[in-house]
């Protein structure tokens, strides 16, 4: 089978900030075309696992690959990064979807789109603006080009910046509670464009709170709680049949 | 003297004020942006020293500096004060005072931009450079026209101080006329030209304020 081949490889990740332990020895590796859901308490180490995926934050220790990219290797318990040419290389195959957006304010909707693929991927701007308008159809967000983020509602800003992230055409896609800021209206068109995606067969690591959600999109859960992944497996395994005693206290709280 | 032989003398002196104007902006506002970027610098001697720069620029009179400018290659170096030096050592005391002020107001809007800015900026595979020119400088510019706005219209009043040097601009003429034509007119001429210029200024900064509000964050 094709669909083994691996996307992305973290393994024996940890990071502490001082003396906190955030993350400790976690291993996530994704295939193409999976779509794996993290849930778990606030605090629990999934946005810093996002962060330090993303290159965002460095990990104390353990590695980090996408696909025959190294970008960290592990030397002795340490992480060791690669230099930086090889880390924007990294970069270029993976695209972040921020909780609060991020758009740049003073820029329209097609430039927060066409630009980055233009300026840093050097690609022409005819092909782009013909792909970012493709994507804002795509998006749900025909009329928006000419508009700048503060004259959209909150989903059509995040729509925007899942726009900007796949115009460059990443490999995977991680989303850093992309609906914590919406209110449930707005949630809903989001979740919907997120659901298209997987049914194209994206892949993608979506950092979550809407079971219901990450119980409809992903082929895996996984549960995280004091820096440690606590059980992972299917939805039905994780939300629905969780076998450990955290998983369950942390989702009948959410229940409530 | 009759009003438009004065106002002529005023004119010719005004044109000496806005030459310490546009050769001020010219060099401070440029010389603020290596000011700041040391003041932000990682180098801890190189922040320290920046910072008592402008702890000394802005703590101690226009004026002052300006005498010390002028006088220090003297007394320094022992060489010689031309007549060109007054107005040397003014334009110089001017860009580095106001370059001290300027620097603080970009420091103000660079420390302004949110983190998640830069983030963004990295994740989508910009350069440092890129960012700051595409990403974190139009923004500086909408935050601190304001601020900048101010010292501007400060500036144009401030060039008066040049007077005490004896540097001929509208300000001295002004007060050399009130001297010898036992009149006030000449003050109430200098203030309208000081108004008048400052007017301007304030439209032109309005309307870049306004070309830049097609966005708020």
């Amino acid at each position: 089978m094709a669909s083994t081949q691996s996307i992305m490889a973290l393994s024996g990740a940890r990071k502490a900030f001082g003396e906190h332990e955030v993350l400790r020895d976690v291993s996530l590796e994704v295939a193409r075309g999976e779509v794996v859901a993290i849930i778990g308490p606030s605090g629990g180490g999934k946005s810093t696992l996002l962060r330090c995926a993303t290159l965002l934050e460095k990990l104390d220790g353990g590695s980090l690959a996408f696909g025959d990219i190294i970008a960290a290797r592990d030397e002795d318990g340490r992480a060791v990064y690669a230099a930086g040419d090889e880390l924007k290389r990294a970069r270029s195959r993976f695209g972040l979807v921020f909780q609060n957006y991020n758009l740049f304010p003073h820029r329209t909707v097609m430039q927060n789109i066409a630009d980055a693929p233009v300026r840093v991927q050097k690609r022409p701007r005819a092909e782009t603006e013909r792909e970012a308008r493709e994507l804002i159809q795509k998006m749900g967000l025909v009329g928006c080009e000419d508009k700048v983020p503060c004259q959209l509602s909150g989903g059509q800003q995040q729509r925007v910046s899942i726009a900007r992230a796949l115009a460059l055409h990443p490999d995977i896609l991680f989303f850093d509670e992309p609906t914590s800021a919406l209110d449930p209206e707005l949630t809903a068109e989001v979740l919907r464009v997120i659901k298209t995606l997987a049914a194209e067969r994206m892949t993608m690591v979506i950092v979550t709170h809407e079971m219901g959600f990450a119980r409809e999109v992903a082929d895996r859960v996984v549960f995280l709680d004091g820096g440690m992944i606590v059980e992972e497996g299917t939805a039905e395994q994780v939300i629905d049949h969780p076998c450990e005693e955290r998983t369950r206290a942390f989702l009948s709280k959410i229940a409530e | 003297m009759s009003f438009s032989v004065m106002l002529g003398m005023l004119t010719e002196g005004f044109l000496v004020s806005l030459q310490i104007f546009f050769f001020t902006i010219a060099g401070a506002v440029p010389l603020g942006v290596v000011v700041a970027l040391g003041r932000m610098s990682r180098v801890a001697p190189l922040r320290w020293i920046v910072r008592i720069y402008i702890s000394i620029m802005r703590g101690t009179p226009l004026m002052l500096q300006m005498f010390a400018i002028y006088f220090a290659p003297y007394y320094l170096f022992g060489i010689q004060l031309t007549p060109d030096s007054k107005w040397q050592a003014t334009i110089a005391a001017f860009i580095v005072n106001y370059a001290a002020y300027f620097a603080e107001i970009y420091r103000s809007g660079l420390q302004s931009i949110p983190h998640g800015q830069y983030e963004a900026a990295e994740v989508l595979g910009y350069s440092r450079g890129q960012t700051f020119c595409y990403i974190v400088l139009p923004q500086v510019v909408k935050r601190i026209l304001p601020a900048m706005g101010n010292e501007i219209i400060t500036l144009v009043k401030d060039t008066s101080l040049a007077f005490s040097i004896g540097v001929a601009e509208m300000f001295s003429t002004a007060k050399a006329l009130v001297a010898s034509q036992v009149s006030m007119v000449p003050f109430a001429i200098a203030a309208v030209f000081y108004w008048v210029f400052n007017f301007l200024v304030e439209l032109v900064l309005a309307a870049a304020e306004k070309k830049l509000s097609y966005y708020h964050d």
